[in-house]
């Protein structure tokens, strides 16, 4: 099959183009093929998983239950609009949630023996409820500020959104981005060195563009003029990114840190009418511009992927080179441009960083976001907004743990920092399954 | 070491690389030996150009030290009044860089004895024990098509499961090493199975999977070092005690040298990684999983089943990776930064040693020369470690892209000399037709 096709067997040419491209990630070998589209499969995953969490529900919320009054200011001081707190106690709170999930888990059982399909809004509902719980229960006798817990949320999650948008366009593409680790530190550390130098940060906004762009580059020449297997290219790729940052931080910028490592950073820009609405404004709109472009950054993705020309192309040469390439396409040049592209976005991810949350350049400041983002693009099955919302869980759950550490929580810290990854694991095992990238991702285009 | 001999040779060579998937020698009669084989490798293809590749690394990193030494740069402000300074400055930098470098790795002839002027050496080995284990285990996870990520978490939990063992149960001497061991293994290769079991069940996608499990065995063995199961008594800081004499890896070259059995541990990894996959019949539907999981579920492989061993087997060399750490290099007890990066160096050792069993080992030990090598250089040139990072991901790099070292060294593509897209459009192809043939 690897040989050239006699050009009389169109039709195995349709049904197997791909026979000799060798096996990377994105393989799904047991998704089944061509299944009629009738037949409901009664998964028990979900309800499952949802039994887990009520079970888990019960124990924390009423066996292990706390007294006392859990409070949730709604607003700031600097609010215009201030909110009354509420004040929810915390035992009886945690016996109402932990019975409304047992619930709702029962509900999901019956509906998968009746071979419905669980919709997406009762997972929503379902998760929200339990992270009610949760919080009324860890903050039993204390306060948690909403707006701060959402403000923080934010700021942790735009590296992730920014990488994860840049891990969607790439792989539309068909250009599997393990790189986003290495873009997002290329990012940080070019901008950083020139906002320093020029002392504006938009500047070094743009650096930060270039210096994704170009980790983007190797990514791209590499996979796509020399063949190499995507997945490793990224992740040597990462490697090269960290030890070269590492090195020039400690060789060079270490020395001179007042001229080259001390970035301004952008201010805090609340958009007038919009900063004012409670709880959203704060959270949304009294930001940096870095977060600003993010907002702009998902829709145009989200808008350009799906209803425009561009995007079209992206998602055929992504999901059928060959096909794209029979209607004139060109699939490297596409596939190129894009991962540049993607690496560019990326890039201002990493500016993040340095522009807008931390200050100075440091050692691997990254800590490991590209991976996060990467799960999050697979979490969001490559969908730009679910691959944001994936993004903003992550943000939302380390920043959870900062606030519960903050109040003296009665877990220890170390299992609050475990909850993301561990809520990730349940969700990708049990409500995401088997999930399918775009077909061609991972393989290399060569036009006979 | 030879462009007179590469270039002239490189035609016969091109004409027995496609040759070997049918299994049809080109010119000879009798079958090629295995020396014959190894000899067309080594002059033709892979190993001329691992070499070219290693070489271009060090260049790249020897810039690299240049620009960024200050003297360098001084030197550079009046370089058009007196140029000799500046390459002056450049050759000591970067020869007593590399002199540094080797003689952090490999032998030391400033030094007083004998003992001390090899010891470099055996500390590249020791460097490169874990670095092997855990590029197996990555390695073989790779052979079947799954990208292992989760090395510091496999590594993270074998090690608490042998470090626990290790200082808490009171065996005679031996047996309380290869009880610390086995439990090692078996803490790792459930911490990667967890992964193969979650994929094969759900179809949970392992790059997540071990990515989440990385960070949830570093906190929980975060949190283990807090608690009297892991922390060392009386002490305040996460750091476990340290471990019984019995159970320690003994010295294998005396006191002096720091080289431990677990270099033993480690090439007897090998030599069943390499018997694994390409003598038993487990490692050939493992292979047979990796290049085409649908071809090998049609010929009535579990593909599943493969996907739980592999991640099983995988974790558990991965986790061999930890235990030689715990028992061997680290002694005096561990913390949760016990792992040293290790899982993710491992990937490139994998990548370098395309996931063969013997090209990772000498990977391995080359990474651990430039382990070894780094520290000395830090320590006596003031050149960042981070250094060997960027050397290591080049090197993995030009070996990756083949066309890209023929480039610069001007070499002739032996694969097909006039039309060299097509053929290096379809390196899978050979690897395909050989599982046909071997079938």
């Amino acid at each position: 099959m690897s040989d050239s096709v006699p050009s009389s067997n169109v039709t195995t040419n349709n049904l197997a183009p791909t026979g000799s491209l060798p096996p990377t990630e994105h393989n799904h070998p047991d998704a089944p093929l061509g299944a009629p589209a009738r037949v409901v499969v009664k998964s028990w995953k979900a309800p499952i998983a949802f039994a887990v969490f009520a079970i888990g529900a019960i124990l924390l919320f009423v066996a292990f239950g706390r007294d006392g009054d859990s409070t949730f200011p709604l607003s700031t001081d600097s609010d215009l609009i201030q909110l009354p707190a509420v004040v929810l106690p915390t035992r009886a709170t945690g016996i109402v949630i932990a019975v409304l999930l047992v619930l709702l888990a029962a509900v999901s059982a019956w509906m998968v023996a009746s071979a419905r399909k669980i919709p997406l809004w009762f997972m929503a509902v379902f998760a929200v409820l339990f992270l009610i719980g949760f919080l009324t229960w860890a903050s039993a006798g204390q306060s948690i500020p909403i707006p701060g817990l959402l403000i923080g949320t934010v700021s942790l999650s735009v590296p992730l959104i920014f990488g994860a948008l840049g891990g969607v366009i790439s792989e539309r593409v068909g250009v599997v981005n393990v790189a986003i680790e290495g873009q997002l530190l290329a990012g940080a550390f070019v901008s950083a060195v020139v906002a320093s130098v020029t002392g504006n940060p938009f500047v070094g906004l743009i650096g930060a563009v270039v210096a994704g762009g170009l980790v983007s580059f190797v990514l791209a020449a590499f996979s796509i003029k020399y063949l190499v297997d995507q997945v490793i290219v990224g992740v040597v790729l990462n490697v090269l990114v960290t030890g070269l940052t590492s090195f020039l931080y400690s060789q060079v910028l270490t020395n001179n840190a007042t001229v080259l490592n001390s970035p301004p950073r952008f201010d805090r820009l609340p958009i007038p009418l919009l900063s004012e609405i409670p709880i959203i404004g704060p959270t949304l709109f009294r930001q940096t511009i870095v977060v600003y472009f993010m907002y702009i950054a998902v829709a145009l993705v989200f808008w350009g992927l799906f209803k425009t020309k561009w995007g079209l192309r992206v998602r055929a040469v992504g999901e059928h080179p060959q096909a794209a390439d029979t209607v004139g396409i060109k699939v490297n040049p596409t596939r190129f441009w894009n991962v540049m592209l993607a690496g560019a976005i990326t890039g201002l991810g990493g500016a993040y960083f340095t522009l807008g949350s931390v200050g100075a350049f440091n050692k691997e400041m990254t800590a490991g976001a590209g991976y996060i983002a990467l799960a999050a693009v697979i979490f969001g099955r490559w969908d730009p907004i679910r691959a944001t919302l994936a993004a903003l869980l992550f943000g939302f759950a380390s920043n959870l743990q900062y606030v519960l550490g903050a109040i003296g929580s009665p877990v220890p810290s170390e299992f609050l920092l475990m909850l993301p990854y561990v809520v990730t694991i349940f969700a990708v095992a049990g409500l995401v399954g088997r999930v399918r990238g775009p077909a061609a991702a991972g393989r290399p285009y060569v036009s006979s | 070491m030879s462009d007179e001999n590469q270039t002239p040779v490189a035609p016969a060579a091109a004409s027995a690389a496609p040759a070997a998937a049918p299994a049809t020698p080109p010119l000879e009669v009798e079958p090629p030996s295995r020396w014959r084989v190894t000899f067309n490798e080594i002059i033709g293809g892979s190993v001329m150009i691992s070499v070219l590749a290693v070489v271009l690394a060090m260049v790249a990193g020897g810039i690299l030290i240049a620009v960024t030494d200050p003297d360098v740069q001084k030197a550079a402000g009046y370089f058009f009044a007196r140029p000799g300074d500046t390459f002056v400055e450049i050759w000591k930098s970067v020869s007593g860089a590399y002199v540094a470098l080797f003689q952090g790795s490999v032998f030391n002839p400033t030094r007083p004895d004998f003992v001390a002027q090899i010891k470099p050496i055996t500390e590249t080995l020791t460097f490169a024990t874990p670095l092997i284990a855990a590029g197996l285990g990555v390695g073989l996870a790779f052979r079947v098509g799954m990208f292992n990520i989760g090395g510091r978490g496999q590594m993270l939990i074998a090690a608490a499961c042998a470090g626990w063992v290790g200082f808490t149960l009171h065996l005679p001497w031996g047996i309380h090493m290869i009880v610390a061991v086995l439990a090692g293994l078996i803490g790792g290769g459930i911490w990667g199975g967890i992964a193969g079991l979650l994929k094969a069940r759900t179809g949970a996608h392992e790059v997540i999977v071990t990515i989440m499990l990385n960070y949830v065995a570093f906190y929980l063995v975060s949190f283990l070092l807090r608690t009297p199961i892991l922390q060392a008594p009386g002490s305040n800081n996460p750091k476990s005690p340290p471990i019984d004499s019995t159970a320690v890896f003994p010295d294998l070259l005396g006191p002096q040298f720091n080289l431990h059995f677990g270099f033993i541990f480690v090439i007897a990894a090998t030599v069943f990684v390499w018997w694994l996959l390409n003598r038993s019949s487990l490692g050939f539907k493992f292979r047979a999983v990796g290049i085409n999981p649908n071809a090998a579920r049609v010929a009535g492989i579990d593909v599943k089943n493969m996907y739980v061993y592999a991640m099983l087997i995988s974790g558990a060399l991965v986790g061999l990776a930890g235990v030689a750490q715990v028992l061997g290099t680290v002694q005096t007890g561990f913390s949760s930064g016990i792992d040293a990066g290790i899982g993710f160096d491992a990937i490139t050792v994998a990548l370098l040693g395309r996931s063969k069993p013997w090209g990772i080992f000498i990977a391995g030990i080359l990474f651990g020369a430039l382990k070894a090598g780094g520290f000395a250089m830090q320590a006596s040139q003031g050149i960042p470690i981070d250094i060997v990072l960027v050397v290591q991901s080049l090197i993995v790099l030009f070996i990756a892209a083949p066309p890209l070292v023929r480039t610069v060294f001007r070499l002739p593509d032996p694969a097909n000399p006039k039309k060299p897209k097509t053929r290096t459009a379809t390196p899978a192809s050979t690897t395909t037709g050989e599982a046909v043939t071997a079938k």
